[in-house]
């Protein structure tokens, strides 16, 4: 066993190329995605609150629904509910009118909206936040138009987790999941193909190892170059880009670690079904970048999606760890809020191990 | 001088399908200890099907086999641990060195340290290959590396070693080595199960099979075989019995 995980690193360690995609990725990643994407809004979800519940806020609240951009998700009834809705993740952003909204606006000629937006993903944050405003403003100049001396609504904004809208604060958990599932499970499955290709994996079949041997032997030394590469992401995105890790870091590190078990397990599925090392390369790529980068909610909001492709994105093992990331970095929240996504994950990793590893035992045909 | 030693390999009836093509129909054979047994026959004959379910790596579809006293259905880790096995394809690691690849395979076999240093210092001083210990196989000749894979495939001294065609692609001066290597191994006692389709090489076996369309078409010694069809060399023995198996059809 411990020769076997010796002879594995050597080989990656001989191997130029390998290396390059191990080490020189997440500095060409980084520098990549550093440039947020622009997206639109459609039916992002919001919650309200109503502290005055009068005729003016209700209509704002109509004519921010009947928009299209918004659906109403929850009604909170007091400020202490905020911080926990966005916990859930149910929200991107919340309205709060204050008390007495009408009586105040008519009395002081001046009132406050504030809207609240979850700035871990800052390009939706701030897209959020100018949707709404406009419709608030427009609503004040039609109904204002014949008053003098002229009211005045002022709105307010609020980021949360992010008040900077940073795009690193998005890039970082998605390039550690790009990255974990690269290194992960294409390096896997490459390398265990290329022992079928050239023949060894026969030598090995013949020998005492068992199945379940050669494929921890395998896999190991991966494990511990995909944990030293999450390390080095998360050292680069903490002194260069000044982010944040607001939740346990050894929290962070284990859910990084179950991640990885569940790529390199879907990399052994992907190796027992390819033949050659070519053939597990481009599966890995389509089967599991594209769809990591594209549907994962990396790049493009999952919100935004049209239905297919939503329920699509929740056979992705990225989408969850994606939230994982960002909750445990930006909001610091604790296994109470991603327990449900931890159990996904888990659930995934369970699946792929038993597939691969059946997959794996029938003997070589 | 065959007849007094033990069977190692033990084979009754063997049937392997595949759908409905059959690869090996009722094969029947015994190997005995120190043997050098050849396995010859065409391309698709069903050679290397054959040596894989020896070697475990293939369920049988029927029949009674037994390697090295163990059952291919139940004790293929027991079999495994009384076997080397080369492949066509080498099966060494390119990018290992020699050294690497001795430590490597003497590792997962279960030979101590010790054990391997010792047994990789020994082949290396037999073949005379000291010297490329610390280089990388890549850089290698093919010749020298066939030899060494060899050389790792009875690394451990098992009781039978396979080899599926292992002197394809090899001069013949290389070959005439390659067989003088197996010469020693079957006298130290191990078992040696070779499929070729050199026939030249089938004159270096004790005994040979002759195997067209998944069956056995003939099994002896190359002279007796070559006394019965009155001929000079195992190439016409094998053109005469692919021949009656063509006219036959």
């Amino acid at each position: 066993m411990k020769g076997f995980i010796i002879k594995e690193f050597l080989h990656i360690f001989r191997d130029l190329r390998t290396m390059l995609i191990l080490f020189g990725m997440p500095v060409a990643q980084v520098l990549l995605f550093g440039f947020a994407i622009t997206n639109e809004i459609n039916h992002a979800n919001i919650a309200v609150l109503d502290q005055a519940k009068d005729e003016i806020s209700i209509k704002i609240t109509d004519k921010i629904l009947s928009s299209g951009y918004f659906d109403l998700k929850a009604v909170l009834n007091s400020p202490d509910e905020i911080e926990a809705a966005f916990g859930r993740g149910e929200i991107k952003e919340v309205v709060v009118f204050e008390p007495y909204f009408a009586q105040k606006l008519e009395k002081e000629g001046r009132v406050n909206i504030q809207i609240i937006t979850d700035a871990s993903d800052p390009n939706t944050a701030s897209l959020l936040f100018n949707y709404t405003s406009g419709i608030v403003r427009d609503y004040s100049r039609e109904m204002m138009e014949n008053k003098q001396p002229p009211l005045q609504i002022s709105i307010e904004s609020t980021m949360l987790y992010n008040p900077e809208l940073k795009g690193v604060f998005m890039f970082v958990p998605g390039t550690i999941t790009i990255l974990l599932m690269l290194v992960s499970a294409m390096m896997t499955s490459i390398s265990i193909a290329r022992e079928k290709e050239l023949g060894t994996m026969e030598v090995l079949l013949v020998s005492p190892l068992k199945p379940i041997q050669i494929i921890v032997g395998k896999v190991l030394p991966y494990i511990l170059l995909s944990f030293i590469n999450a390390s080095v992401i998360l050292i680069l995105a903490f002194t260069v880009f000044g982010m944040p890790i607001n939740g346990s870091l050894i929290f962070l590190l284990l859910e990084s670690i179950l991640f990885i078990v569940m790529a390199l397990s879907m990399g052994i599925f992907i190796s027992t079904v390819s033949k050659t090392q070519q053939q597990a390369m481009l599966l890995s790529m389509f089967v599991l970048m594209l769809p990591t980068i594209l549907l994962s909610g990396f790049i493009f909001p999952i919100e935004n999606m049209p239905m297919p492709l939503q329920i699509l994105s929740n056979i992705m093992p990225s989408r969850w760890f994606i939230i994982i990331v960002k909750g445990i970095m930006i909001k610091g929240l604790g296994i109470a809020y991603v327990w449900k996504e931890t159990l996904i994950l888990v659930a995934m990793t369970v699946f792929f191990i038993g597939l691969s590893v059946k997959k794996f035992n029938i003997r070589l045909g | 001088m065959t007849t007094n030693r033990p069977n190692v390999i033990e084979v009754r009836n063997l049937v392997k399908k595949f759908g409905d093509f059959i690869a090996n129909d009722n094969l029947t054979f015994d190997v005995k200890q120190g043997e050098i047994f050849g396995f010859l026959g065409a391309n698709g004959a069903g050679k290397t099907t054959a040596m894989k379910i020896l070697c475990g790596l293939q369920a049988p579809t029927s029949g009674d086999i037994k390697v090295a006293g163990f059952d291919v259905y139940h004790q293929t880790n027991k079999i495994k641990q009384n076997i080397g096995y080369m492949s066509q394809r080498f099966s060494l690691y390119e990018d290992l060195t020699v050294k690497q690849n001795f430590q490597f395979y003497g590792g997962i076999y279960g030979l101590s340290g010790k054990q391997i240093k010792e047994r990789t210092e020994y082949f290396l001083n037999k073949l005379e290959l000291s010297h490329v210990a610390n280089k990388i196989l890549k850089e290698i000749p093919l010749g020298w590396k066939q030899k060494l894979a060899f050389s790792v495939a009875v690394l451990h001294h098992p009781k039978i070693v396979f080899l599926d065609e292992p002197t394809g692609g090899v001069d013949p001066i290389t070959r005439r080595q390659f067989w003088e290597m197996i010469y020693e191994a079957a006298n130290e006692g191990i078992t040696v199960f070779v499929t070729t389709h050199y026939m030249d090489e089938a004159e270096y076996c004790e005994r040979v099979c002759i195997m067209v369309d998944g069956r056995i078409e003939a099994m002896d010694t190359p002279s007796a075989l070559k006394n019965k069809y009155e001929v000079t060399s195992m190439n016409e023995v094998f053109i005469r019995l692919a021949r009656a198996q063509s006219t036959e059809q």
